[in-house]
């Protein structure tokens, strides 16, 4: 994420990515929760959006803006869409809320909140995974390409130049914009190769080249096949019936 | 600007509050961006009235404020602030309150990625233009919300019809969209405008006859999906009272206004970056002066006055977006619900296809567009900017560039003795060509292309050709001229 | 001006708390699923289910966190993921309106037919 390595120059500077990384949590986490705990269910509708809304937050900034954007559009413009569909089309004040026992709900969270304990243990348990080195090993970067640039002008003779004319070469240049790409955007190039790998190139690992490991075209395929086949399915479903006349 | 801040921030002797700096730039975009839906809907509502009434051979406002009328939007907005706020007794009062919010939520986030200018963009996202369409189709929330929590049967109706009418828009909207994608080869907003740079027939509305084509289909869409006449079935006043707005009032309503003429602006700007050239003038005014002059058209003054040129032909192409729309709406009757999804299902979507077709076989047999035979070199704003086909062709590229690293390390471990070979390279190389040119498709001629561009975007990837790519460019356009 | 600049704020996030908010959602869903009566209750909570797990793939995969991640698998995994959901939604949503259609209810308790 462009947030990522920019509040990085020294050690007691907020984290603009923590920050927001606990913002997003806390929202998409908070109306989960606000979701489980309303018994309206065109509320609960409503809470679902915000936080699958808040969920592609936290998944753009892992970076991938791709599947980020994703979730935005099908989870959020169309799956829910339907969901409130659905729940319009069959919200008649006996069902708008449906109590559950309190029996039920204590044995729910009995387990729920056990099965919580163990996944955050186990998450936590990877002392590697507490933290990451990500952003300063970005900022070493910057910092060691700062000092080859300065290098390299007082061995050729720029450094003399003025300051106008101190241009970098054409190594350099490219160098620069791939670090301004990497910490404005993350890593930009993984839309297109997302792309290549569903039509069946994979450019991050060229060196599996064995059968079923190139890509992901079949899949794709499968797929898309599946979506007509549900696309017509749905609809045979929940047409509307002829009630033959008695 | 970020930097800029907290650099001088820390050396003002505030330390430990750098942080404040990056809070602070975000609120400047912030409310530059809300600026700009509140003062766009101020002026498109006016705008509206005055249209309307020419129409309809009347003259809309004429008192408040002068000869037109300008203040007119602005004296209604302080009634309707100062409204008393109802809420029916049926309604489900949190969504009730919320529902409003959420449309103008969606629509303002929209605006973050559309860039005003070159490089003038809140969030340059690599995939702006899908993270568009996905928030845009978050605004029909908003009105279903409202519909639902109103505890109207008006509401209801309105909310399920425009839920059914933007689901379904949305297939071809997204058609629609896929093609400039295509042809740029990139979801980068800015960079599908600057692709454009140079004479308008550059635009990528004279592309092909397909995309000429497309264009109309994708306003249709796009005045269907922002819920605007002919297709506003959900505010349907003579059927509907007023759809999901009809229990809204006062500060509220005058919310969904705003979102609703907020995201008729992003339809049409998206309009002008996809089919017109975005920031881009008719002709490339700024590109000729640098050219004569050498100013830098990357930094500095003439760059910033470059892009403040830009921005004003970007917003003309919007208004001048949003004026169609107006005029479409004061001219056309209402359609029926059954005849708009059958616009969208038996026309848009069929005609989108077919244009997708076209413009897929028209850049892959590389027929020749305008801008080719007139042979006018397109002066571009960027040094590092090496054509449309170059950035299509930087996905293969990438598949080049990762087998010929895997290639050197393979060499490495192998030993210092056994190096790359060019011939066992071009084997490689050759065999990647082939899969490729079975993609694209079974063309015999089409490898051989391939290899010489791959060769050439490889060797520009090294930066040690790219001179000798651009003189191959040249001539090759000039073979096109002649 | 330590107290503006908490641990908290300054470390960078790990895989760890990504993680967190995946088992989280998970969970969330899965409770959401046992406990609602509403058929379409039970929907949202899958969707819930599936969101988290998404994250989880999602996280694995960022070159932010891990040297050696999922790459690109980790990625394509979750969009398959979303499709899928958005498929299983759709047809569960047309099993939902018809039992509404034959039974005049949406309450899962009350769909005992095979129970025998």
């Amino acid at each position: 994420m462009f947030l990522l390595a920019e509040a990085t120059s020294n050690a007691a500077v907020i984290n603009w990515h923590t920050v927001f990384f606990f913002v997003v949590a806390a929202l998409s986490c908070g109306f989960a929760l606000a979701m489980l705990f309303s018994s309206n269910i065109v509320r609960m509708a409503f809470f679902l959006v915000i936080s699958l809304a808040s969920a592609s937050g936290v998944i753009f900034l892992t970076g991938s803006h791709f599947v980020g954007a994703m979730q935005l559009m099908i989870y959020v413009g169309g799956t829910v869409v339907l969901l409130i569909f659905g729940v319009m089309l069959t919200a008649q004040e006996a069902f708008i809320t449906m109590k559950t026992k309190a029996g039920d709900w204590v044995l729910a969270l009995i387990v729920g909140g056990s099965l919580f304990a163990l996944l955050t243990q186990a998450a936590f348990s990877v002392e590697a995974w507490h933290s990451t080195d990500y952003q300063q090993d970005l900022v070493k970067e910057v910092e060691k390409f700062n000092k080859d640039v300065i290098a390299s002008m007082q061995s050729d003779g720029r450094a003399e130049l003025d300051v106008e004319d101190r241009k970098l070469t054409k190594e350099e240049r490219v160098t620069l914009s791939d670090l301004q790409k990497r910490i404005r955007h993350g890593y930009p190039e993984l839309t297109g190769q997302i792309g290549l790998a569903l039509v069946g190139v994979r450019t991050d690992q060229p060196s599996v080249e064995a059968t079923g490991y190139t890509g992901y075209l079949l899949p794709f395929e499968i797929v898309s096949v599946h979506l007509l086949v549900v696309l017509i399915g749905a609809a045979y479903l929940a047409r509307a019936k002829k009630r033959s006349a008695e | 600007m970020a930097e800029y801040l907290s650099t001088w921030i820390v050396e003002a002797g505030w330390d430990g509050w750098g942080w404040l700096a990056y809070l602070l730039v975000a609120l400047v975009y912030a409310a530059l961006l809300l600026n700009v839906i509140a003062v766009g809907a101020v002026v498109f509502i006016w705008m509206e009235r005055k249209i309307s009434g020419r129409i309809q051979d009347r003259l809309g406002p004429t008192r408040t404020g002068g000869k037109f009328g300008w203040l007119q939007t602005l004296a209604d907005g302080i009634k309707l602030l100062s409204k008393e706020d109802l809420m029916p007794g049926e309604a489900d009062s949190f969504l009730f309150k919320v529902a409003p919010y959420v449309a103008f939520a969606a629509g303002f986030s929209a605006f973050m990625a559309l860039p005003f200018s070159d490089g003038w963009v809140a969030l340059h996202l690599n995939i702006g233009i899908f993270f568009l369409l996905a928030v845009l189709g978050m605004e029909v929330f908003g009105v279903l919300l409202a519909g639902y929590a109103s505890g109207s049967k008006w509401s209801l109706f309105g909310a399920m019809r425009q839920a059914a009418q933007t689901v379904s828009y949305e297939v071809p909207l997204g058609m629609c969209l896929v093609i400039p994608v295509m042809i740029c080869g990139t979801m980068d907003l800015v960079s599908i405008g600057n692709q454009q740079s140079g004479l308008f027939t550059n635009w990528l509305i004279f592309h092909d006859p397909f995309t000429f084509m497309i264009f109309w289909v994708y306003f249709a869409c796009g005045i269907a999906s922002v819920n605007r006449a002919p297709f506003d079935l959900a505010e349907a006043e003579s059927e509907l009272v007023a759809g999901f707005l009809t229990e809204y009032s006062g500060i509220r309503w005058s919310l969904f206004f705003m979102a609703e003429y907020g995201s008729m602006f992003l339809v049409s700007g998206l309009a002008a970056i996809l089919f017109f050239g975005g920031w881009n003038g008719p002709f490339p005014i700024f590109g000729i002066i640098s050219e004569a002059t050498g100013w830098s058209l990357e930094s500095g003054v003439f760059a910033t006055i470059a892009r403040f040129g830009g921005l004003i032909n970007f917003i003309t192409k919007g208004v001048l977006g949003v004026t169609v729309m107006i005029w479409i709406r004061w001219s056309f009757p209402r359609l029926r619900i059954d005849q708009v999804i059958t616009m969208c299902l038996k026309y848009c979507v069929p005609i989108a296809a077919f244009c997708f077709i076209g413009v897929l076989f028209w850049t892959g047999i590389v027929m020749p567009n305008v801008n080719s035979m007139l042979s006018i070199e397109a002066p571009s704003n960027h040094e590092d900017y090496t054509g449309r086909a170059n950035i299509r062709e930087g996905w293969v590229k990438d598949v080049d560039y990762t087998v010929s690293q895997h290639e050197l390390s393979l060499a490495k471990k192998a030993g210092p003795k056994v190096l790359p070979e060019a011939e066992d390279d071009d084997a490689q190389e050759g065999d990647d060509d082939k899969k490729d040119g079975e993609q694209v498709e079974g063309n015999p001629d089409e490898p051989k292309v391939e290899v010489e561009v791959n060769k050439a975007a490889f060797n520009n990837l090294n930066n040690n050709a790219s001179q000798p790519l651009l003189a191959q460019q040249e001539s090759l356009s000039k073979k096109g001229a002649n | 001006m330590e107290w503006l600049t908490p641990d908290i704020l300054t470390e960078p996030v790990g895989l760890s708390h990504f993680l967190a908010v995946g088992a989280f959602l998970f969970v969330t869903g899965a409770v959401c699923m046992a406990t609602k009566r509403n058929t379409l209750g039970i929907l949202m909570g899958i969707e819930l289910v599936l969101n988290g797990a998404n994250i989880n793939f999602v996280a694995f995969a960022s070159p932010y966190f891990r040297e050696d991640n999922l790459g690109l698998d980790g990625h394509l995994m979750a969009l398959f993921v979303i499709v899928l959901a958005a498929a299983e939604a759709a047809v569960a949503l047309a099993i939902a309106l018809n039992y509404y259609n034959n039974y005049a209810t949406i309450d899962v308790d009350k769909a005992n037919e095979l129970k025998g």
